[in-house]
C-alpha cells in the first residue's frame, strides 16, 4: 500500500483540483481522502455518497451545573483560558474557550464542573463514480483543529484499502504548517507539492518543505499557474532541483479549473485538453516514482 | 476599531485585500494591519517598512525538576493532553502536546514540575509611515497557532488605542486559530471567489461569524469568473457585499510579483476604494 499526500502550504494553489484529477485517474484502485477537514472542498468535485456517516468526538468540554456551584469562583481562578464567566452572579463556561484540560473540575469544592465528550466533527465513508471509495470528515465550526480528526481520516482511508485490497491512498491534505498538516503527513510514502509561482507561493512552498524534511517521504512538486510569472517559475524549479524535488509538471493559469468546478466536476473528465494530458502524464509519472524509490515505512 | 479580514477557504485573496487596503488606507490616516495568519504569515511580503519592535514568543510548559519528584503520578493522572508520562524512574514531558493549563505544576504536591518558557515563534512590528504591520509568525514545527495569535493581539492591544483602526489578516478555516482572530473584532470582512468552493467555503464561515455575533460584509474578489450563485447568496441572506474586485490576469500577475495591485490596475483599485469607504462609514456608525 502506497500513501500519496498532497499539500501546499498556501490555500489555492488548486491542490484540490489537482487531488480529484488523480482520484479520478486513479479510478477505484484508488482510497480518496480528504484530510482537509476545515475547509473540505473535495466532496464538491468527485460528489461522494456519504452512504455511511459517524461523529466524532475528541477532547473534554467542562460544564458548571448550577445546582450545586456556590459561586466561590475557584475554578476562574485557575483556568487559563477565560473560559469562566460570571453572568448575572453565576458561574458558566464559555464552550469556544474552554480547552477541556479539566483543571476547574479538579479543584471545585463543590464538585459542580462536568466534563462530558467533546463532538468535533463527523467523518464519513462514501462511494464515487468511479467506483472507488472516499474517506471524508467535516470539523465542527470553531472546533480544535489538532490533527484528531485528520488521523481518524487517515485510519479508515488504510482499513478501506487493507480490506479491498486497494494498493493506493490518495491524500488532500490541510494547509498551512500546523497539527493537521502533520497529521496528513504522518505515515505517507510520498508528498506532491502545489505550488503557485507568486511571493506568497513560494514563500509557503519553502516553509512547508522545511517541516516535510522531517519525515521520510519522496517528494514531487507541481507548478500551477507557471505562466503568471515565468520568472518566479524559474525559481520555483531551481529551488526543486536544489531540495531534490521531483518536478512533474508545470501548468498553465488556466480558467478550465474554475468550469470544471462550476460544472462539479475534474478536468481530466474533459479529455483530450492539454491540462488533461499535463495531469494525466503527472499521475503516471508519480506513480512510477513510487515504484522506483525507496520510501517511508509504514506504521 | 478593529476589523477582522476572513475567509473560509484559502487563496481567495484574503492577503491581497488586506495589503491593498491598509496601503490605500495608510495614504489618509494611521493604520495597523496586523498579520495573524501566522502558519502562513504573506502580509508582509507586500510591504516594505522600518523594524519598530521584534520579539520571540513563548508559551509555558512544564519542564520535569527529577530531585524533587515523588513519583506521585497525580501529574500523568491530571493531563487531559497526554502530555506527561510517569515511568516510575522518569516524568517525560512532551512540550508539543501540552496546552499551557498549568494543572500539573500547579497541582504537583513538590513543585516537581515549575512552568517554563517556550520558544513557538516570533513577532515584528515594522512601520511605514502611518502604516504600522504587526506580524505573527510560527515557528516550524510547532502544532498549535492560537497560543500566537492571542499573543499577537494582546500586544495590538497594548500598543494601540481602541480608537485606532487594525486590520487583521485572519487565518484561513473556520477552526480554532480562525475563531481566536476573529471572535473579539467589531466587523469581519468576509473575501470570497464566485466559484463553488468558495460559495461553499463563505457559508461555514457566514454561519461562524454570526455564531459568534459579529457583523459582516462580503468582499467579491475575481469577480467575473465562475458564477452568480455568491451574489444570490449573499441577497439571500441580506448580507452586505461591499465590493466586487474584477477578475484580472494583471492582477494576478501584480500580487505574483509581491507587488501592490491598486497603483497598478484601476478597476481593482476602484473597488479597493469602496472596500475603504464601506470600513469608514462603518466607523462613523460605531462612533456615533
Amino acid at each position: 500500500m502506497k500513501e500519496i499526500v498532497v499539500i501546499s502550504g498556501k490555500g489555492g494553489t488548486g491542490k484540490t483540483s489537482i487531488s480529484a484529477s488523480f482520484s479520478l485517474l486513479g479510478g477505484e484502485d484508488v482510497i480518496t481522502a480528504d484530510c482537509d477537514v476545515d475547509a473540505a472542498d473535495l466532496h464538491l468535485l468527485l460528489a461522494p455518497d456519504f452512504d455511511h456517516a459517524e461523529d466524532f468526538y475528541s477532547g473534554l468540554l467542562a460544564r458548571i451545573d448550577p445546582s450545586r456551584c456556590d459561586e466561590c469562583g475557584i475554578c476562574a481562578q485557575v483556568c487559563r483560558f477565560d473560559a469562566v464567566h460570571v453572568v448575572d452572579g453565576h458561574h458558566h463556561i464559555r464552550e469556544l474557550d474552554c480547552e477541556g484540560c479539566g483543571y476547574c473540575a479538579r479543584v471545585c469544592p463543590q464538585r459542580a464542573v462536568q466534563l462530558q465528550e467533546r463532538k468535533v466533527g463527523q467523518w464519513y465513508r462514501s462511494r464515487l463514480r468511479t467506483g472507488g471509495t472516499m474517506v471524508h470528515a467535516r470539523l465542527d465550526i470553531g472546533a480544535e483543529n489538532s490533527g484528531k480528526l485528520v488521523a481518524k481520516v487517515k485510519q479508515e482511508a488504510r482499513e478501506a484499502a487493507r480490506e479491498q485490497g486497494r494498493e493506493w491512498i490518495l491524500v488532500d491534505g490541510a494547509p498551512g504548517i500546523g497539527c493537521p498538516v502533520m497529521s496528513s503527513l504522518s505515515g505517507a510514502d510520498a508528498v506532491v507539492f502545489v505550488t503557485e509561482p507568486t511571493v506568497s507561493g513560494f514563500h509557503d512552498l519553502r516553509r512547508v518543505y522545511d517541516l516535510v524534511r522531517r519525515f521520510d517521504m519522496a517528494t514531487a512538486c507541481i507548478v500551477n499557474k507557471a505562466d503568471l510569472n515565468p520568472e518566479m517559475t524559474r525559481s520555483v524549479h531551481a529551488f526543486l532541483q536544489e531540495a531534490g524535488i521531483r518536478h512533474l509538471a508545470d501548468l498553465p493559469y488556466d480558467e478550465a479549473f474554475t468550469e470544471a468546478m462550476v460544472e462539479g466536476c475534474t478536468v481530466v473528465e474533459k479529455e483530450g485538453t492539454p491540462l488533461a494530458r499535463a495531469l494525466e502524464e503527472s499521475w503516471t509519472r508519480l506513480r512510477t516514482l513510487l515504484g522506483t524509490e525507496r520510501t517511508g515505512d509504514h506504521p | 476599531m478593529r476589523v477582522a479580514i476572513a475567509s473560509g477557504k484559502g487563496g481567495t485573496g484574503k492577503t491581497t485585500v488586506s495589503v491593498n487596503l491598509a496601503d490605500l488606507l495608510a495614504r489618509h490616516r494611521p493604520v495597523v494591519l496586523a498579520d495573524l495568519d501566522v502558519e502562513e504569515p504573506n502580509s508582509g511580503l507586500f510591504v516594505q517598512a522600518e523594524t519598530v519592535h521584534e520579539e520571540a514568543v513563548h508559551r509555558m510548559v512544564p519542564s520535569w525538576v527529577a530531585d524533587q519528584c515523588t513519583f506521585c503520578g497525580v501529574c500523568q493522572e491530571v493531563c487531559q493532553f497526554n502530555a506527561l508520562i510517569e515511568t516510575g524512574s522518569e516524568v517525560m514531558v512532551f512540550r508539543e502536546l501540552c496546552h499551557s493549563c498549568y494543572a500539573c505544576s500547579e497541582l504537583c504536591p513538590v513543585e516537581a514540575l515549575p512552568m517554563t518558557p517556550m520558544k513557538i515563534g516570533d513577532l515584528s512590528h515594522r512601520r511605514s509611515g502611518s502604516l504600522d504591520l504587526v506580524q505573527g509568525c510560527l515557528d516550524i514545527g510547532q502544532e498549535q497557532a492560537v497560543p500566537l495569535i492571542a499573543h499577537t493581539l494582546d500586544y495590538l492591544g497594548a500598543r494601540f488605542s481602541k480608537d485606532t483602526l487594525i486590520l487583521c489578516d485572519a487565518p484561513p478555516g473556520t477552526a480554532c486559530s480562525m475563531i481566536e482572530a476573529v471572535k473579539d473584532a467589531d466587523f469581519v470582512l468576509l473575501v470570497t471567489e464566485p466559484t463553488p468552493f468558495g460559495l461553499h467555503d463563505l457559508k461555514l464561515a457566514v454561519e461562524t461569524v454570526r455564531g459568534l455575533g459579529r457583523p459582516c460584509a462580503v468582499v467579491i474578489n475575481r469577480h467575473g469568473l465562475g458564477n452568480a450563485d455568491v451574489e444570490a447568496y449573499c441577497r439571500q441572506e441580506g448580507i452586505p457585499v461591499a465590493a466586487r474586485l474584477p477578475h484580472s490576469r494583471e492582477a494576478a500577475q501584480c500580487y505574483a510579483r509581491g507587488q501592490l495591485i491598486h497603483p497598478h490596475v484601476p478597476e481593482v483599485a476602484a473597488q479597493l476604494e469602496a472596500v475603504a469607504g464601506f470600513i469608514q462609514r462603518i466607523e462613523q456608525e460605531g462612533a456615533a
